[in-house]
Formats: C-alpha cells, sequence, structure tokens
C-alpha cells in the first residue's frame, strides 16, 4: 500500500498519505505503541470494573455486580457506622439531666461538640458562628439575657422559640406606640431612654418630659428604673447592650413601630439530645448564670 | 449592445423568500410583543421584529447594490473564496471574547466581594454567571468556530462557501441569537439548566440558525476539489451534527403560551438530571473539544508549515473519541439519585476516553517534530502548543476526577471551577487566540501588528491562567476535605460558612488571575487593531496564504 505513495517526508523520513489540503499533508506514522497499549489497558479496566459493579441496564433492573454494592446501601452502613461510634455517648446525653452534664467532663466535651456542629448549622445564620449576635439577634457571649441565662431558661427558649407561633413559646412583645403617644413625646421617651445608660441626650432634650412618658407607658414591662423584666423579656435598658442600636432614631423607630424578633421553636426539628447540647454548649460561651 | 448580452437582473427564489419570511416573522412579532405577558418578553418580542425588519432592509439594499450575475464560484481557475462571514464571525468573536471575560473578573470579584452585587438584580451573581459562561463559550467560542469552519472548509475543499444568503444568515442569526440570550439572563429569563438557560424561543430561533448552519457547511464539502474531507472538516462536522442533536434533547419544552417566555420541560426528576449531563458533557465534549480539535488540526500544521505527525492517529481518535464521549456524562451525577448502573458507565467511559483525548494532544504537538525552533521565534505558534498541552492535562485530569472515589472529594468543590478553567483559559481560548492572530492577517492582507505584543499577551495570561487554576486547585481540596473532616467524637469539624470563609484568600487570587487574562485578551485587541488599520499590504511572499479573494 505504501508504494503507491513515494512522498516521503525529509525531516522525520516518514511517508506521507500522499493527500495535500491548502499546503496540509499527513504523515502516515503508526499509532504510538504506549498510547495503543494504554488505551486497551483503560478498556479492560472498564470491563473488570462492570463485572464488579452494577453497570449494564437490563429491562427491569441492571447487572449487579460480583460485590452487589449499591450506593444507597453503602449510605447506610456509613450512617449506622457514625451511629455506633457516637451512640454510647449519645445515650448518655439523652438520659443525663442538664445539671449532670456540667459534671462530667466527658460528657460535657461530647455535648459541646455536638452543640458546636449544631450551633454552626442551625443557629449561626443569625446569632453569628461565634454567637457574637447582630442587629436584632442577641449576643450569646455576654451575661446579658433577655429571658434568662440558666441551664433551663436556655434549654425552653431552644425548645419553644420566642414569638414562634408554639404554644408554649415565650410571648410578650414591644407595642408600637405610633398613635398612642404624640412624637415630641417620643423623642423626649428616646432620649430618656439613652440617658438611662448613661448615654448623653440630645441638645434641648426634655428629660422631665421623658421620664414622665415613661412612667406612664414604658416603665410596666421595663421596670420603674428600666432594669427590664424576664418574665416578658423587656430589656434592662440601664446597661451598654443595645439589641437594635443605641442611636437615638433607631430607639425612636422601635418606639413607633414595636419590636418583636422571632427565634424558631427548634423541638421536633432537632432530637432531644441535640437541644440539649445547644443549650450546653450556649451556656459554656461564658453568660450562662447559676 | 454589451447591455444587451447582460443577463437581466433577478431576485432569487432566496431573497425573495427569505425577505418575505422576515417581513412575516416581523409581523408575528409586533402581535407577540402587544399581548406579552411581562414586559421583558414584550422587550425581546421587539428584538426580534427591529432585527426582521433589518434583515428585510438588507437583503432589499444588497439586491439593488449586488452586480447582476451571482458570485462566481472560480476566478481564473482558482476557487473565489467567500471570507465576509469569516471576517464578521472573527470581529464579534475578540468583542463576545472580551465581554465574557470581564463578566468572569466581575463575578469573581463578586464571589471573594459580596457587596459588588449592589443588591442590584440584573447584576447579581445569580444573573451574571450564565452571562460570562454563555458569553465565553457559546458567544467567543462559537464566534470562533463559525469564523474557523467557514474558514477552513473552504480552503481545505478548494471550494466557495455554499449559499448566497444562508452564510451571513447563520453568523448574523446566531448572534442574534447570543442577544436573545444575553438580554434574557440579565431580565431573569432563564430555564434553569446550565448552559442551556435560554428559553423556549432562543431554543426554536437557534435550532433555525443551526441546521442552516449544518447545511452550508455540508454544501460545501459536496463541492469539494479534493478527493478526500480534512481531518478537520470531519471534528467540524461532528462538532456541529452532535450540538444539534443536543440542543434538540436538552430543550424539549412546552411553552405556557406563545405570549410567555416560559415553558418547562418534558423530562422530569432524574432524567432531566441525564439528559441535561448528557446534553452539558457533551457541551464540552463536541463543542469544546471537537469543533476546537478542528481549529488544532488546520492552524497549527498550517503554522508550523509542517504536515500532521499521524494519519492513523487522526482515524483512530476521532472515531473513539466520538464513541466514547457521548457516554460519559453521568459522571456530572455521581453519588446522586442516579442508578448506580449509569454512573458505573459514565466514569467508566470517561476514563476509556482519556487515550483517545490525548490522541489529538499527540497529533498537535508531534506534528511540530522537526520546527521545534519556532517555539522560540513564533510566539503564536507557542500560544498553540501550549493549548493542547494544556487540552492534555485537562483530559487527564477529567478522567481522573470522574472516578467516584476522587468525585467524592472533588465534586461540588472550586476544583472542578479549576479545572473547567484550565480547558477554557488554557485549551480553548489559546487555541482560538493563535487561530485568530493567523487569521486576522490572513483575512484582512496585512502583516500582523507585533509578535512582540503576543508574546506580551501570551506571558501575561499565562501567569493568569496558572493563578487562577493553581488558586482553584488549593481552594478545591481544601474545601472538600474541610466538607468531609470528623472529630474524634464523630462530628463534622468545620460548618459550610467556615469553608465558606477559608476560601476567601483563593477567590482574591482567582479573581486577579482573571485580570491578568483579560489584560491579556486586551493586548490582543490593540495588536488586532493596528493589523487591520495599518496602510501596508502583506507582501504575497511571505504570504502564500493569502485568500484567493
Amino acid at each position: 500500500m505504501a508504494d503507491e505513495h513515494k512522498d516521503i517526508d525529509a525531516v522525520t523520513g516518514t511517508a506521507t498519505t500522499g493527500h495535500d489540503w491548502d499546503g496540509i499533508r499527513e504523515l502516515n506514522t503508526p499509532l504510538p505503541r504506549w498510547w495503543l497499549w494504554t488505551f486497551y489497558i483503560t478498556i479492560v479496566w472498564a470491563i473488570g470494573y462492570w463485572v464488579v459493579y452494577p453497570a449494564w441496564p437490563l429491562l427491569t433492573g441492571s447487572t449487579e455486580g460480583v460485590t452487589a454494592w449499591h450506593a444507597r446501601s453503602a449510605v447506610v452502613t456509613d450512617l449506622a457506622e457514625l451511629k455506633t461510634q457516637r451512640g454510647p455517648m449519645m445515650d448518655k446525653l439523652s438520659s443525663a439531666a442538664l445539671s449532670e452534664i456540667a459534671g462530667s467532663p466527658q460528657l460535657l466535651d461530647f455535648a459541646r461538640a455536638q452543640g458546636r456542629v449544631a450551633f454552626a448549622d442551625n443557629c449561626a445564620p443569625c446569632h453569628g458562628a461565634g454567637g457574637g449576635g447582630t442587629k436584632g439577634y442577641p449576643n450569646l457571649n455576654d451575661d446579658d439575657w433577655l429571658w434568662g441565662g440558666k441551664l433551663d431558661d436556655i434549654v425552653q427558649t431552644l425548645r419553644f422559640g420566642i414569638r414562634s407561633g408554639h404554644d408554649k413559646a415565650r410571648q410578650g412583645n414591644m407595642p408600637p406606640f405610633a398613635g398612642v403617644i404624640k412624637p415630641n413625646e417620643i423623642s423626649a421617651v428616646a432620649d430618656f431612654a439613652r440617658s438611662l445608660s448613661g448615654l448623653p441626650p440630645e441638645k434641648g432634650a426634655d428629660l422631665a418630659l421623658g421620664k414622665k412618658v415613661f412612667a406612664d407607658n414604658c416603665a410596666v414591662c421595663h421596670g420603674p428604673e428600666g432594669k427590664g423584666n424576664r418574665e416578658l423579656g423587656s430589656p434592662n435598658l440601664t446597661d451598654k447592650i443595645w439589641l437594635y442600636g443605641s442611636d437615638k432614631a433607631t430607639i425612636e423607630q422601635g418606639i413607633l413601630n414595636g419590636r418583636g424578633g422571632v427565634m424558631p421553636n427548634w423541638e421536633g426539628r432537632l432530637s432531644e439530645p441535640v437541644i440539649k447540647a445547644l443549650a450546653v454548649y450556649v451556656y459554656t460561651f461564658g453568660g450562662g448564670e447559676k | 449592445m454589451a447591455n444587451a448580452l447582460a443577463p437581466q437582473k433577478q431576485m432569487t427564489f432566496g431573497e425573495g423568500g427569505l425577505a418575505l419570511t422576515f417581513a412575516a416573522l416581523a409581523a408575528l412579532c409586533i402581535v407577540i410583543a402587544a399581548k406579552a405577558y411581562t414586559p421583558e418578553y414584550a422587550f425581546h418580542a421587539y428584538l426580534f421584529t427591529a432585527a426582521s425588519v433589518a434583515a428585510v432592509f438588507a437583503i432589499i439594499n444588497r439586491y439593488y447594490d449586488r452586480p447582476a450575475e451571482r458570485a462566481p464560484l472560480t476566478i481564473d481557475g482558482k476557487p473565489n473564496y467567500n471570507m465576509g462571514p469569516v471576517k464578521f464571525a472573527t470581529v464579534i468573536a475578540m468583542f463576545w471574547g472580551i465581554a465574557g471575560f470581564t463578566v468572569g473578573l466581575i463575578i469573581a470579584l463578586q464571589l471573594a466581594f459580596p457587596l459588588l452585587n449592589f443588591d442590584l438584580p440584573w447584576i447579581s451573581f445569580g444573573r451574571l454567571r450564565p452571562l460570562h459562561t454563555s458569553a465565553v463559550i457559546f458567544a467567543f467560542g462559537g464566534n470562533v468556530l463559525l469564523a474557523t469552519s467557514f474558514y477552513v472548509v473552504q480552503r481545505t475543499s478548494r471550494a466557495r462557501l455554499a449559499g448566497d444568503l444562508a452564510p451571513w444568515f447563520v453568523v448574523l442569526g446566531y448572534n442574534f441569537f447570543i442577544l436573545i440570550a444575553g438580554t434574557g439572563y440579565l431580565l431573569g429569563i432563564t430555564q434553569g439548566k446550565e448552559y442551556a438557560e435560554p428559553e423556549w424561543y432562543s431554543d426554536l430561533w437557534l435550532t433555525v440558525v443551526w441546521v442552516t448552519y449544518l447545511l452550508v457547511f455540508l454544501a460545501t464539502l459536496w463541492r469539494r476539489t479534493e478527493p478526500h474531507i480534512y481531518v478537520a472538516n470531519w471534528f467540524y462536522l461532528a462538532f456541529i451534527v452532535t450540538i444539534a442533536v443536543l440542543h434538540l434533547g436538552n430543550n424539549a419544552t412546552v411553552p405556557v403560551s406563545i405570549f410567555s417566555s416560559k415553558s418547562y420541560i418534558v423530562w422530569s426528576g432524574v432524567q432531566d438530571a441525564m439528559v441535561q449531563w448528557w446534553y452539558g458533557h457533551n457541551a464540552v465534549g463536541f463543542f469544546l473539544t471537537a469543533g476546537f480539535l478542528a481549529i488544532m488540526y488546520y492552524f497549527i500544521p498550517k503554522r508550523a508549515e509542517r504536515p500532521v505527525y499521524s494519519y492513523r492517529l487522526s482515524i483512530i481518535h476521532f472515531w473513539a473519541l466520538i464513541f466514547l464521549y457521548i457516554w460519559a456524562g453521568p459522571h456530572h451525577l455521581h453519588y446522586t439519585a442516579l442508578p448506580d448502573w449509569a454512573q458505573t458507565l459514565g466514569m467508566t467511559f470517561s476514563i476509556m476516553l482519556w487515550m483517545p483525548s490525548w490522541g489529538g494532544m499527540i497529533n498537535g504537538i508531534m506534528t511540530l517534530s522537526g520546527a521545534w525552533d519556532k517555539l522560540r521565534t513564533d510566539p503564536v505558534l507557542r500560544l498553540m502548543v501550549v493549548s493542547v498541552a494544556f487540552y492534555g492535562m485537562s483530559t487527564f485530569e477529567g478522567p481522573m476526577m470522574s472516578i467516584k472515589i476522587v468525585n467524592s472529594l472533588s465534586h461540588y468543590t472550586d476544583w472542578t471551577i479549576g479545572h473547567v478553567h484550565s480547558g477554557a483559559l488554557g485549551w480553548v481560548a489559546y487555541i482560538s487566540f493563535g487561530a485568530i492572530y493567523c487569521l486576522v492577517p490572513w483575512l484582512w492582507n496585512r502583516p500582523l501588528y507585533s509578535l512582540k505584543l503576543v508574546n506580551w499577551h501570551f506571558w501575561v495570561s499565562t501567569v493568569g491562567i496558572v493563578l487562577y487554576i493553581t488558586a482553584m486547585w488549593v481552594s478545591g481540596i481544601l474545601q472538600g476535605l474541610m466538607w468531609r473532616a470528623y472529630t474524634s467524637l464523630g462530628f463534622l469539624e468545620y460548618s459550610f460558612v467556615e469553608t465558606v470563609e477559608a476560601m476567601h484568600p483563593f477567590y482574591v487570587i482567582r479573581a486577579l488571575g482573571g485580570f491578568l487574562f483579560l489584560c491579556g485578551a486586551l493586548i490582543m485587541v490593540w495588536n488586532l487593531w493596528k493589523t487591520v488599520n495599518s496602510a501596508e499590504k502583506a507582501e504575497t511572499a511571505g504570504l502564500a496564504l493569502a485568500p484567493a479573494e
């Protein structure tokens, strides 16, 4: 066959196919051996793989392969292994009372490890990865608690949520005062509220009026001295911690329109030991109360 | 007396028919625009109307301007090549390239600094991402394929491009599709299928354009005066035919109404996912691989002035590639609801695909035997050879990532993005740049303005690519390892948001890589601009390749 093509490429000494397209010729170099053999090996490997694993579709199913391996059963096995690994400690966590967990270093470590994962997946979107909070979402690291910082308080908040719609949710909200008190009164009481935590009042602020408005409208929940009330979740106004911000405009906005942030109820979404672990985890951020 | 002998000027059936068809389309689109359910769809209907009216005027104008006789197929025994559509596609490819690279840089920066979404829906990451992928793949890559295929099929068949209006319809119609698709993404019109986002009416339009493309290509081959069909044309043909089939299969939708942009796909659930990735993977296989291998098979031997390394290898690897590629799609759906057997086939066929892919690399690189010294002196050739090296690297990495155990680490991570870009920037873009650096001087019959600038382009963008892919490798593997890390107590070590935080430095490096790549492309545009606008004609001795036109 090669005889008819006398056209030999001078550089390589290889015959060309004799064709020429727009100045392009083609050498008749044989297939590189290593290329061909590697190709064969991949084919043999593929056939071997088909023998071992499910591979070819049949009318109602597929070839099973000699191992009868299935992705579905592999996942079940993996999850079962994980369960075995966590199982004994998980059982202890389930049965232990909240107060006992802190007493056992091993159980505490486990609860905090579980709590960390659950917090990152469920709580961090609002409260931040380290529980530092953001506007409208409380900082969980400090010792300022709206609804209480004991283990039992925290677990109740986690379980039923705040204004979550659950029957046992924590209730109570800051009502809107728009139309109830006059604009100049809102301005005055906002200045007064700021002064409670030692913030300087605006120029020309009528703190006397503010004090009166506060006593008439706010003291019922926030207390006569503005120290707050955990039964109602009404914040202490005398500390330097402000959930929505301490600038006057933000405070006025809160008075005008009210506030009522929601914390979802996690009972039913997270299992009991996970909720417990979360409570312990949040408790050990540093602000937990005895 | 001479006038009496000249044939009477008559409108051809094609001209008249096409003008009437466009007039009818304009009328239809006016009605649709008036009754459209949403202003976005109405806007598109108006665009269709405007384009149809413009087409009618263009056809009639062209008729008055043209000589009575149709362009001859040959002049003095030499083929009378039709390079107008090739020139158009070349220029617009560079335009879309710059646009696509720029949008890519923007979304890379958005990932590193989410603030840059500016809370504006039109420029949010979700809309710009398909704009980027479509602009670089279909607008830039597609126009490069149109330009080179129309060039190569003419030159290697020694025949004028078939059709009179048809080649123009293909290039203009294709770019109108790009316009509709791109503006649609920004306005929020999408069918939500990756790399196939345009809605039913854009798909329908593309089908008409694509079938015309196939007919023009086939008819030109039919007209060839060479005894055999050159290997580049096999690859082009495989690309055109398969893309048509994939496009139809993956866009089998039922529109809600002719007055609505919304449609529903006929496939459901896991079948839809399977069809989507059969399409998606073969868009890579036949658009970004077969099509660009065709470019490689013409432009590398031409530029190196050496024969193709192995004719036998080209046959074997062509058929092996075509046969094996079409099976590999399921490797995009490992560890999903896709049945195990389909995942097995996707993976094993991907492994068998390794050597057929490398056949192209061997033929590309080994064609330089006897011309290696040109790599030092000709940066255009260097661009193309490095592109083939990137092709070899990506087509090794791809089969490796399709192995389930590797995939369990790499899937859904930035490693995939790195892999895609080593193929897209290294292979597809570089072979395109090389081809365009060859084409523009040939088409405009001018010497290339500056080889030194090509050298700058090469180095700036190569540094960009290396930064890009290494950042994504590290980021992707880190991400995969973080996702699967367990503590000794059996809990996940990292939350998702912690893994996102860890990506930040790599996202910044990636954006820098993209910026350098864009800078390289801008240097290229400047170089080409100076080339086309130079007064100096290429001396024909140095450019034996000049087209006969």
